[in-house]
This record gives structure tokens, sequence and C-alpha cells, in this order.
């Protein structure tokens, strides 16, 4: 089926924008940049429609990567139904988002003239690397589309690289993500150990015949790599610096796909954890506890991308929770209707960042609904989605994993469902503080912006709405993860739902219907606010006791200290005693004929006592 | 004729020639250089060409009687390793002498001359199967590296280049008495007649003598890699070598340590190989993380490079000592990938030093702005110096660590810290030099590549993402070499038997 051409179209667009797209003119860079990811898609679609109903594997081999004694890595990809349905997130919203594109760039240039064509080649070159991901028959296949994509990720933060918080960022995003990738790598060193190979179908197969606590400790291994992809605690400080980054890499890659690669691969390999229940249970422990910390985080910002940013992570925390309480495909259905709510909230925050020349403050925002209605509505749509109101897109997944948590651990589902009242809230806050009220801003005339910009908006904001409803993710899913046999149980959902209308109601209370209500309970509550509105101080806490420590300890104490001051002061000072000793030594080499007879003549007078000691010459 | 002996001639006559052009057209000088090593390069293309891929001996063997008392033979062949590290020899030579066409204005034919005679010396000592002529080769590579060193390096030249000097002559002295020791007891200097003996237990050693033989060996070659602690020689030279001598330090110079321990000291000295590998070991990873840390907080381009090598050599290390297949197959790529990789990055930092005239990351920033084509050649670099998969370096470090784990599970957790460590100073480096705003010097002094210097460094990007994406073409004979390599390490002379002295013996009665 030529699956390795989903990929290679991207990369092609890419290779063609990145050697020679200086040259091009805007209309061209898109042709290529455009053009290849909508043919990728259009292969997609082709290639999932000719593999009939997917209930196997189809796997294609194309050459030996690395081979050393009996052990073998191929290029291998493979396509079965989970792989279907990340295909058509990464390329269907990936389109969308680099159609949007054009408008979002078309004014921007980055640091230096070129800037255009370069974010295109970057953006292509991420969906090579996603696909790699999704497509790969292996662990180490994947692994490259995942630090493949980590790199894009880099890039596209620091895309603005004359500035130095942009590329702080992005060094950030890629070093926590090198600490995930540590556990990820260390994982796949004890799969071969344990299994003797890395290809999905022989490790699954051979996975129940494992010894238990080694398919934990590979789980274990395995999700700290997630949560440095995927922005789970402890690492998922990362993502809300990536803002730094153009809105359509936020919305492509820091929200729609690239993030949730940690929920595909603990889907993926969901054959170790299913008998690894321990580290089952962590993954739902960190998943809950993510969605909850990252949720309480997002009232307090003014940054409208810094909200949607807090509230990936606590959404992906959801993901993780589903994937943790034997709901993978609850999960995954969570990660499909994120990626249209979570990739419209971004990118119709784009588009009002758009509409005030640049401003992302909500507190510089208000009154916008009457000046971009469009953008407005089509954010609207993705803000009940997000907040569980049935019947939108959101509801259907967030309560697909909701009631799993209650079957795995009652407290989860109560975690959970707080977390749903907090996720509506913020959501709706930053709506109201950017649509309702009066407008605050410096920027006389926000416009709405370009049908370009528009048209995957209107779209994304169908599949918000609708999207829980066409596409039945757990049940296309069953073959693989058969569905669990719970009761509908009509309560956990009226509550789960009634949450999201409360955060909805609150959040309109205190900034639309009494607008000085929030400032008076923030100064109420100082020090819980001053503590949620710094992030609880998290990455000064990083900074404290693992950043500042090791540059500074490897400064002074092993640079200074150990390797000039000891190891080579031990091999100067070698040096110059043997230099001390040839001086001493010097002193008889004076030049003075009689000196060197009288040596001469000791030296002789020597060697005939000794001989003479020694017992003579016979 | 043979071929190997065609690749020896072609530089020596290159060295010899290059003295007698006229002084006065240094032009002749480097147009002379860049034809010789570029034939040698297109001739030891044959090399993989011919090399039978399924053998796992050594091929294009000559032996001929050299000096008859003590009998030393003229005796070169290759194997599937020094196959490619030869290749990468011949490599470098052309590339290095496209890098130095503008930035040696003094004593050109002399530089130029000496690059030859460093090129013969490398190839020989990759090709030398008597182990006097090793020696001799040993010794020569060292001589033109000395003086590259301290005529046409930096202010600190004299310093670096004695100190170069004594660190790898102390190294030395040990193993000329180590292998004059070996032929006292074997009658022979040549390697493939020493190990047959071995495997056919006409030759032995007693465990303390192995002991002692091996470390005699290992510390010049230690010295050589170099492994923690005794690389302090390595910052200094790199620092002020010029950047021609930077690249065959690095990429090739260094590598003569790990063949060393890889081609000799397993097979010869199996048991007290195996015997001191977890010492060994615990040196690599100390290496690996302390090489990463020091690297992190140098202010210094080059210097940062220099520690980073101490860490990724560490690699090749492990490898080695884990006697898996997978780590000593790792470890000779990565030798082969440092080299690539690193001797891009010396490349590129000569580059920059040539137009900026500094090597302080402080006196950078905003490079990208100015040259953007240079920005994205040392990001491929740094890309693959930080091991990012399709690139070459990650093939190796993960064969190595996956070698490790299989050997003991704890050194791979150990050494996969430097890889975390690597991304750190390496994009931190990258950050401070190419983004930020650029600056006034940056701006009047930084234009972007010529086609002089794209012909230097396109090869090498070639390579990076050839050997990341198609390993095949490399690894097979590889393979096959260390694969011979640890069927000989397993023949466990006296060694162990004295351990559990009498057991086998009582069973059997």
């Amino acid at each position: 089926m030529q699956l390795w051409l989903i990929p290679l179209l991207p990369f092609a667009g890419f290779l063609i924008n990145g050697l020679f797209g200086r040259r091009f003119s805007k209309g061209v860079v898109n042709v290529f940049a455009i053009g290849s990811v909508v043919l990728s898609f259009a292969w997609v679609l082709k290639t999932i429609l000719g593999l009939g109903d997917l209930t196997s594997a189809h796997v294609e081999h194309y050459f030996t990567w690395i081979q050393s004694g009996t052990f073998n890595i191929g290029c291998d990809f493979a396509v079965d139904r989970l792989t279907a349905v990340m295909l058509l997130v990464v390329t269907g919203v990936g389109s969308l988002i680099h159609i949007y594109a054009i408008g979002y760039m078309a004014h921007e240039h980055g640091p230096h003239h070129g800037g255009y064509y370069r974010f295109f080649a970057y953006l292509n070159l991420f969906m090579f690397f996603m696909l790699v991901l999704v497509l790969g028959a292996n662990f180490l296949v994947l692994f490259v589309g995942w630090e493949g994509v980590g790199l894009c990720s880099y890039l596209l933060i620091g895309f603005y690289f004359d500035k130095k918080f942009a590329t702080d960022a992005g060094n950030k995003a890629f070093i926590v993500n090198r600490i995930g990738d540590f556990g990820f790598a260390l994982a796949m060193f004890y799969i071969v150990k344990t299994f003797g190979s890395l290809d999905f179908a022989t490790v699954f197969q051979k996975a129940p015949t494992a010894p238990e606590s080694a398919l934990t400790l590979i789980g274990l291994l395995l999700m700290v790599g997630a949560a440095g992809k995927s922005a789970q605690i402890p690492l998922y400080v990362w993502l809300p610096d990536a803002m730094a980054g153009p809105t359509p890499v936020s919305a492509l890659i820091h929200a729609a796909t690239m993030v949730t690669a940690g929920v595909y691969m603990t889907a993926r390999s969901f054959a170790i954890y299913s008998h690894a229940p321990a580290a089952l249970d962590v993954i739902a422990i960190i998943g809950v506890a993510t969605a909850f910390f990252a949720a309480t985080i997002g009232i307090a910002q003014n940054d409208i991308k810094k909200v949607f940013a807090y509230s990936t992570v606590s959404q992906l925390g959801y993901m993780f929770l589903g994937v943790g309480s034997h709901a993978v495909s609850a999960g995954i259905y969570h990660l499909v209707t994120h990626a249209f709510f979570k990739a419209l909230l971004f990118l119709g925050s784009g588009s009002v960042i758009h509409a005030l020349s640049g401003e992302q403050d909500l507190r510089q925002m208000g009154g916008l609904r009457s000046k971009i209605p469009w953008t407005f509505w089509t954010m609207m749509c993705a803000a009940v989605a997000i907040s569980g109101i049935p019947p939108f897109a959101g509801f259907f997944s967030k309560d697909a994993i909701l009631v799993a948590a209650y079957a795995h651990a009652p407290w989860m589902y109560w975690l959970g469902t707080l977390t749903a009242g907090i996720t509506a809230f913020y959501v709706f806050r930053a709506m109201f503080m950017a649509f309702f009220g009066d407008y605050r801003g410096h920027e006389h005339h926000p416009h709405e912006s370009p049908p370009v910009m528009m048209i995957p908006l209107v779209i994304l904001a169908a599949l918000s709405l609708a999207g829980g409803y066409l596409f039945k993710v757990p049940q296309f899913l069953a073959p693989m993860f058969p569905l669990a046999e719970a009761p509908e149980n009509f309560t956990l959902v009226a509550v789960s739902v009634g949450a999201g209308v409360a955060g909805i109601l609150l959040a309109y209370v205190m900034y639309v219907a009494q607008p000085g209500m929030a400032d008076s309970l923030a100064s109420g509550m100082k020090g819980l606010y001053t503590l949620v509105y710094n992030k609880y101080f998290v990455d000064e806490i990083y900074d404290a006791t693992v950043v500042n420590p090791l540059v500074g300890g490897s400064r002074i104490l092993l640079w200074r200290f150990a390797d000039v001051g000891i190891i080579d002061g031990i091999a100067n000072g070698i040096g110059s005693r043997a230099r001390d000793i040839g001086g001493i030594l010097r002193r008889l080499q004076s030049g003075n004929i009689r000196s060197y007879a009288a040596w001469v003549l000791f030296g002789g007078v020597l060697v005939i006592v000794a001989m003479g000691m020694a017992g003579g010459v016979r | 004729m043979n071929l190997l002996t065609l690749l020896l001639a072609l530089p020596l006559a290159g060295f010899l020639i290059a003295l007698l052009l006229p002084r006065s057209s240094p032009h002749a000088s480097r147009t002379w250089a860049l034809g010789i090593s570029l034939l040698t390069f297109v001739v030891s293309l044959a090399l993989p060409a011919m090399f039978d891929r399924g053998a796992a001996g050594n091929q294009f063997t000559l032996d001929v009687p050299w000096i008859s008392t003590p009998e030393i033979h003229y005796h070169v062949a290759v194997d599937g390793v020094g196959l490619w590290l030869l290749l990468l020899s011949t490599f470098l030579t052309p590339i290095c002498v496209l890098i130095s066409w503008r930035s040696i204005q003094n004593r050109v034919k002399e530089f130029f001359a000496f690059l030859l005679l460093l090129e013969f010396g490398l190839i020989g000592v990759f090709i030398a199967q008597d182990l006097f002529l090793f020696y001799v080769f040993w010794e020569v590579s060292l001589v033109p590296m000395y003086f590259l060193v301290g005529i046409w390096g930096h202010e600190r030249r004299i310093y670096a280049a004695v100190k170069f000097f004594l660190f790898t002559m102390a190294g030395s002295v040990l193993m000329l008495a180590a292998i004059i020791y070996v032929y006292n007891r074997a009658g022979t200097f040549s390697y493939p007649v020493l190990l047959d003996m071995l495997q056919s237990g006409r030759l032995s050693f007693a465990p303390q003598e192995q002991l002692y033989l091996f470390l005699a060996f290992f510390i010049a070659f230690a010295i050589k890699v170099p492994i923690f602690p005794l690389h302090t020689w390595l910052p200094d030279a790199h620092v002020e070598a010029p950047t021609a001598g930077s690249v065959m330090l690095a990429s090739v110079m260094l590598k003569m340590g790990t063949y060393g321990i890889l081609h000799f000291c397993l097979p010869l000295f199996p048991s007290a190989s195996r015997r001191c590998a977890p010492w060994i070991v615990v040196l690599a990873i100390i290496g690996i993380i302390y090489g990463a840390l020091v690297s992190m907080v140098q202010p210094n381009m080059k210097k940062l490079v220099a520690y980073s090598s101490v860490s990724h050599l560490g690699f090749v290390i492990l490898g080695i000592f884990s006697f898996t297949q997978l780590g000593l197959d790792g470890a000779v790529y990565q030798m082969l990938n440092h080299g690539i990789s690193t001797g891009a990055l010396f490349v590129l930092v000569g580059l920059l030093y040539e137009r900026r005239h500094s090597l302080e990351i402080k006196d950078y920033g905003g490079v990208s702005t100015v040259a953007p084509w240079l920005a994205t050649v040392f990001l491929i670099t740094t890309l693959a110096s930080i091991g990012l998969p399709t690139l070459n370096n990650f093939v190796g470090e993960f064969l190595v660590l996956q070698g490790a784990a299989l050997a003991n599970y704890t050194w791979a957790v150990y050494a996969a810290i430097g890889v975390i460590l690597s991304a750190c100073y390496m994009l931190w480096l990258y950050q401070r030099v190419f983004y930020g705003e650029a600056g006034e010097q940056v701006r009047s002094h930084l234009p972007d590549m010529n086609l002089r210097e794209w012909a230097a460094v396109v090869p090498l990007v070639v390579m990076m993402v050839w050997m990341g994406v198609y390993s095949q073409s490399f690894l097979p004979p590889v393979s096959k070499t260390t694969a011979r390599v640890l069927s000989q390490a397993q023949v466990n002379v006296p060694f162990q038997v004295q351990l559990r002295p009498n057991t086998e013996v009582a069973r059997a009665r």
C-alpha cells in the first residue's frame, strides 16, 4: 500500500522549501507546504479505505536499519486501527492548521527575511516525524519520530530566535523531553533484555509470558517517556513555555498532535501494561493529578495562550487517566475530540491575537464579541465542547473516561469531575474576559481574520460540535481494546455534566454579571492566589534544586577544582618535579673538562670497588 | 601492487615531494596536498569495494621481511574495523586541506607536508600487523601532530604541544616495553602468529604477567583515547591546535587508542581484560558524565567540544568492555561517528574562528541572522552529536547502551545520563552562538559559507545522514570482525583455572 508515501510527502515538502524556499514567492511555498500535507491526508484516506476492516495490522518492511549479531531492527511501518485513527487526526487536523497558517503567518517574517519558508519547512518536517511516530512498527522507529517531533518542537518554539525567551523555551522543551526520553530509552533496553526484540508484534505477543516485575519496570520507564512528551507531572514544565512559538505551532504540535504521542505510546504498549497493574495505577494517578493540578493553574493565567496551554496539560492528564483506568479507547477518544476543540481554541486565540496585532493579555481584551463575531462563535463551539456539555464532542470522551475512572477508583472520578468543573470555569473565564464586557485594549481597529483562517476554524467548530457523535472511536477500536461492560450509570454522567455547567455559571457570575468579584476574591485569598498565579513556583524550585546546583557544581567543583586543580595539577606537578630533578642533574653537565675527568675517575673507582665486592673478575 | 602499500606510499610520496616544492609558491603546496589527498581517498575507496564482507579475517595482506634480527616484518592487512578507520583518515585529510586553505598563511609548505605525513602515520597504524611496525607508525603519527600544534597553534601552543607529546610518550614507552617483553616470550612480532599461538596454547601468559602486560598496553591506549582521568592533555591540545590539527586529533588520533584496545588488548590478554572490565567501565561512565558536565560550563567553544569528546569516547570504551556483540559493534560505529560529527564540529568552529578570530562563546550571538547556512549545518552537526535518530551517532550510542544493558543494566542507566547532558551542553552552546540579536562585530565579520567551505562540509553532512539511516553499508564487516574479537577474548588461558584451583581436576578424578 506504499505506506512510506504518507510521511515522505511532507518530507519532500520540507526538502524543497528548506533548500530553495528562500527564492520562492509565498505562493510557491504554500503550494509545496500545504500541497504535500493535503496529499498525504488523501493518501491516508486511500490507504485506510484500501485496507478493508483492518482487524489485524498491515505491516510493510523496507530495509534493515540496524543489525548486530542476531539482533535486528528494520525500518518497518504498520497500520492497524489505532494507527488509522492517529493518521487521520494528524493529517486531517494538520492540513487544516497548515491552511490556517497561510493567513496567520502572512505578516510574520521571523527575525530575518525568509522566516515564512522556514516556518513551513519546519512544519512539514514535523508532519514527517509525527507520521513516522504513528506508523512505526517497532519501538525504535517510533522513537525516531518521537525524537524528531521533539526537534521540530524545539525549532518552532524558538522560531523567533532573536528573542531570548523563545530560544530558552526551546531549549527547555528539548532538554525536559530528553529526560523523558532517558526513561523511554531505558525501557527499550529492558525490552530487548527481556524479549530480545523491539518489534511490536513480537514483544506484545510474548508479553503475557514475561515476569510481572519486568513488565512493571518497562511500563514505568515508558511512562517516564510519555510524561516528558505529553507534559505530565513532573515533566510538564516545558509546555506552557512552549507557547513562545507561533500560534499555529501551539495548535498543531502543542495541543493536537505531538503532545498526545505519549498517550498513543502507552495505548500502543497496552499489551505490556495490561499485565502490569501497578504501572497502570501509576499512570492513572499521574494522569488525574496532572489534570487537577494544571487546571488550577489555568484559573489564574492572564495570557490567553497560557490558559489553553495549562488546559492542554490538564486534558492530557484525562487521557492518561483513561489509559490508566483500562479504558484505552476512551483515552484515544478524548485524544481525538481534544484535537478538534483544543486546536480550535488555539487557532481561535490566534485569530484574536491577529485581530489585536499581537496582543495576548486577556486584561487588554474584552467586548470582542461584536468586533470579531466569527472568531467568537467558533471558539464558543470549542468552549462548550471542552466543558463536557452534551451532546458536543468533549462530553462523549470525557464521560467515557470518568465512568471508567469510577470503575477503577471512585476518588479518581470525583477528582476528575471537580477538574471538569474547573476546566469549564477557566475556559469560560477566558472567553468572557476576551469577548464580553467593554473593550480595554489599545489596538484601535480589531479586524476579523481572512477567510483562509476562518475556514479551518469553521470546520473545526463543526467537528467540535458533532465530532463526538460522528466518530465513535471506542467502537472502532473495540477489536483491539474491548469495551468494558460498565453499566450505564446516569448519576455519574449527570454529576460530571453538572460540574461543567456549574463552572460556566460561576465564570459568568464572576466575569460578566459582577465583574469586580474576581479581583476582590483574589485579594481576599492573597496567599493562595499568589501561589497559583506563580504556578506553584515549580520552575523556581526546579532551578534551585536541579539546574543551578548542576551548573554551579560543574563549574566550580568539577572543572575549576577537580579538573584544572587536581587532575591537571598532578600531571603538571609530575612535569615540574621532573624538571626540578633535571635541574639538579644539569649541574653535572658543567661543560668543564676537568670535572668530567674527575667524574670518570670517580665512576671507574666505583666500578672496581663494586666488582671487588661482588667477588672480583673470574 | 598491494593496495594497502599503495595507500601508504601515496601520502608518503606526497610528503616527500611537498618538501621539495618551492617555498615561494604556497599555492602549489595547497594544490599538491589537495590533489594527493584526494587521490589517496579515491584509491582507498577501492578497499570497501573489493573487501570480502563475508569473511572475518584480515584482507589485502602483504607480509615481507623488513629487518632480519630481530625479525621484524613489513606486514600489513586490514580487517572490518581497520578498513573504516583507514577510510575515515583518507576521507578527512582532503577536508583538512580545504579548511586550511586560507587560515594557514605562514610556512604553508611545511604545514601541508606535515598533514600528509600525518595521514601516512595514521593509515599505517590501522593496517600494521607486526607489533613493531605498529609501534613505528604509532610514533610516526605523533611527530607531525606535535609540529602542527606547536608551530601553527594559538597562544599557548608550545605548552599544549609539549604536554601532548609527553603524555603520549609516557604511554608509548610502556607499550614498547610490553611489546619487547612479548617478543622475548614468543619470539615473534607478528600479531596473527601471536594470536595463533595463544589460540593453540603454545603461548600463554600467567595471570600476573598478563595483567601487567595488559595494563602496559592499556595505559598507552587509554592516554590516547583519553580515558578519565588521563584526559587533561586533550582540552589544551584541542584549543591550541589549528583547525586541521583539531580535526585530525579528535577524529582519527583518538581512535588509535580505542582501536588499539579493541585490536590488541582484548585478543592478546583476554582474561586480564575481563578482570579489569568492571573498573574500566566505571572509568568510562565517569568520563561520560564528567566530560559532559565539565563541557557544559566551558566558555571556550573548542574546549567545550574537547570535553564532549571525553564524554563520547566514554561510550566507546563502555561498549568495548561490555563484551557483547552489540556493545562492540556500537563502539566501533561510535568511533566512526565521533570522527565524522566531532570532526565536523571542529571544522565549523574553525570557520567561525576564521571570521571572528575568537573562540570565546560570549563573542558570538545572532550568527543565524547573518550566516543562515552556516547555522543550518552547525545545527545538523549539533543534532548528530547529541544522538538524534536518523543521524549517525544515534545508531552507535543505541548499540553501545543496549550492549551495556545486556551486560549489566545499571551501567546503561548511568551512561544514558550522558545522553541527557549532551543535549544540555550542545543546545546551550548553539543558543549562545547562533541565536539572539547579532551584535556589531558579528554582523560585520560573519559572511556565510563560500564554495570551498561548502565542499569541505557537505561530505561530512552526507556521511552523518547516510550512517544514521543506512548503517547496513558499514556495520556488516564490523560485526564480522568484532565477533572474531569476542571469540578470541573467550580464550581463557590459565586465569580462570588458577582462580578455582584443582576443582576441575578433582572432579575429573
